[in-house]
């Protein structure tokens, strides 16, 4: 996860990497994990927090954040 | 109280790929058709769900009639029944004025037993059982004949009933474009059709009274029916002039196009797709500019498509999401290519039963067979969709109920709205029974 700090985040979700040049966009939620990883949060972690935080089902919760870390993978951000 | 929550995204933000026609995905948004609420319709009849609209249908028809009927004295529409046999829809057809269209004979038979009488069917196609052309000729259809073979067959047909049968002949020609169809009917460039009118006048039974062509399917270039009217009228006279041959009626086939996106053309549809008033002038034009004065044979359309592909919607329901290893979304759906058969060569309009927050992306949609063709559709900007989301898939009218397959899956339920809302369950969906029915386990083999 040590990817994720050199990352520049700004509270609007945009993502700037700087090693890469590369940007990105993100909605509130993924800004919202995004801090978390960052934070070295491990995901059942941030899966319980998200329950506590959001109104979302346990199973819509669990299925978007895996989806969300599969992306980030993709992006070669973590 | 808690935070309202969206699913979590990431995009890569792209610079420098603008494109000059803008976004293809304007988040397009049908939560009912016709009045009928989508959810309605699912809870009803179960999905996935085919949808028809009767008004739109109607209206079409209407408004195609008159497009042709304003420009020219003579005209016949007649519903070509392959393109969807569902009883309701041809029964609306006939109602609004239609003659069937059949090209075999169980589509012969469906018709005369929604009551349509024989002279107000046209039997075409390649291979028509001896059978059924008796049949055809008693009940005083319209032939068109394909080949020399049936001419033969006809004759003995006419033999047998003692008296002449009034026929067509289909022609296939150049009319400037490819691929030009060459399989059906007898050509016009090489004098085989000439030759086909010179056989029948010297057998004696058959009498030639029809010119028939179909250039070809999803045509885009009005031009073509100019071209094929003017090849025709031309060859009607000199068959006049040759035979002393009266041609009764020109039929022109169909194939104009509908408002769907072919694959491989990058236009909408809206731009890509010249408005049937192009065709309606190209055909009715030449007509009057080709044809002597106060002869007016009936001109003969058998337009399919474009009469009720925008009718028909199917109703289809998200059951998974997956990310594919290079990143693309994509999601499985609980109707294929097994009931769309048109996705092998349409990009459909895909709308949402309800807005969903989240920014598109490029998703593919696959259907629900355990087989790698099963792609519904690729390079959908959608939202990120839930499980159980709907999408409405249009327009898909034509073809998709006559050419589905009972593979893997039953077929499902189709439903016709009427032009008041109100619902009607016009094919019910299938059960283990009906597959079951024509199946015999031998004895021995039983478990």
């Amino acid at each position: 996860m040590n990817r994720l700090s050199r990352l520049a985040i700004n509270e609007e979700g945009f993502i700037f990497d700087p090693i890469t040049g590369n940007s990105f966009t993100t909605n509130q939620v993924g800004l919202w994990i995004l801090e978390r990883l960052k934070k070295g949060k491990k995901e059942e972690e941030i899966l319980a927090e998200m329950l506590e935080y959001f109104e979302v089902d346990p199973e819509t919760a669990e299925r978007d954040l895996t989806d969300f870390i599969e992306q980030l993978r993709n992006y070669k951000l973590i | 109280m808690k935070v309202p929550y969206e699913k979590p995204v990431i995009r890569k933000v792209q610079i420098g790929l603008s494109n000059k026609f803008g976004s293809l995905y304007g988040r397009h948004i049908r939560p009912e058709i016709d009045g009928v609420p989508v959810s309605d319709l699912v809870t009803r009849f179960g999905s996935p769900l085919f949808v028809f609209s009767e008004r739109r249908l109607r209206e079409k028809y209407r408004q195609l009639y008159q497009l042709f009927s304003t420009r020219y004295p003579n005209v016949q529409f007649s519903w070509s029944y392959k393109t969807n046999y569902l009883d309701a829809i041809c029964a609306i057809l006939h109602q609004e004025g239609e003659t069937a269209e059949v090209v075999s004979e169980f589509e012969y038979e469906k018709a005369r037993r929604l009551g349509v009488k024989g002279e107000e069917i046209i039997f075409n196609g390649p291979y028509k059982p001896l059978s059924a052309l008796k049949r055809a000729a008693e009940e005083g259809a319209l032939i068109n004949i394909d080949h020399f073979d049936e001419i033969y067959d006809l004759e003995e047909v006419a033999e047998e009933l003692g008296r002449p049968i009034k026929v067509g002949i289909r022609l296939n020609m150049d009319t400037g474009i490819s691929p030009q169809w060459t399989r059906f009917g007898f050509n016009l460039e090489s004098g085989q059709a000439f030759d086909a009118a010179k056989r029948l006048v010297s057998g004696e039974k058959l009498i030639l009274c029809g010119l028939h062509c179909h250039l070809g399917t999803f045509l885009l270039e009005p031009r073509a029916y100019a071209k094929a009217v003017e090849k025709m009228v031309d060859f009607a006279y000199q068959l006049q002039e040759a035979f002393d041959l009266q041609i009764e009626y020109l039929d022109l086939g169909g194939g104009f196009p509908s408002r769907n996106r072919l694959k491989g053309i990058y236009l909408p549809p809206e731009i890509a797709v010249p408005p049937l008033e192009d065709f309606a002038e190209a055909i009715c034009d030449t007509l009057l500019s080709k044809l002597r004065p106060n002869d007016f044979p009936k001109l003969i359309l058998e337009t399919g498509r474009a009469i009720v592909d925008e009718a028909g919607f199917l109703i289809t329901t998200v059951q998974a999401s997956k990310r594919l290893p290079d990143g693309t979304r994509s999601y499985v759906l609980d109707a294929g290519v097994n009931i769309l058969f048109t996705a092998f060569w349409y990009n459909f309009r895909v709308e949402l039963e309800e807005d969903v927050p989240g920014p598109a992306e490029p998703c593919i949609l696959y259907g629900p067979l355990c087989m790698n063709i099963d792609v519904v559709a690729d390079q959908v900007q959608l939202p990120p969709l839930p499980r159980g989301a709907r999408l409405i898939f249009s327009p898909v009218g034509a073809y998709n109920v006559t050419q589905w397959m009972q593979f893997i899956r039953y077929r499902p339920a189709v439903v016709l709205i009427d032009p008041n809302g109100q619902v009607e369950l016009i094919r019910e969906a299938e059960n283990l029974e009906d597959i079951l029915a024509r199946e015999r386990l031998p004895e021995r083999l039983k478990l």
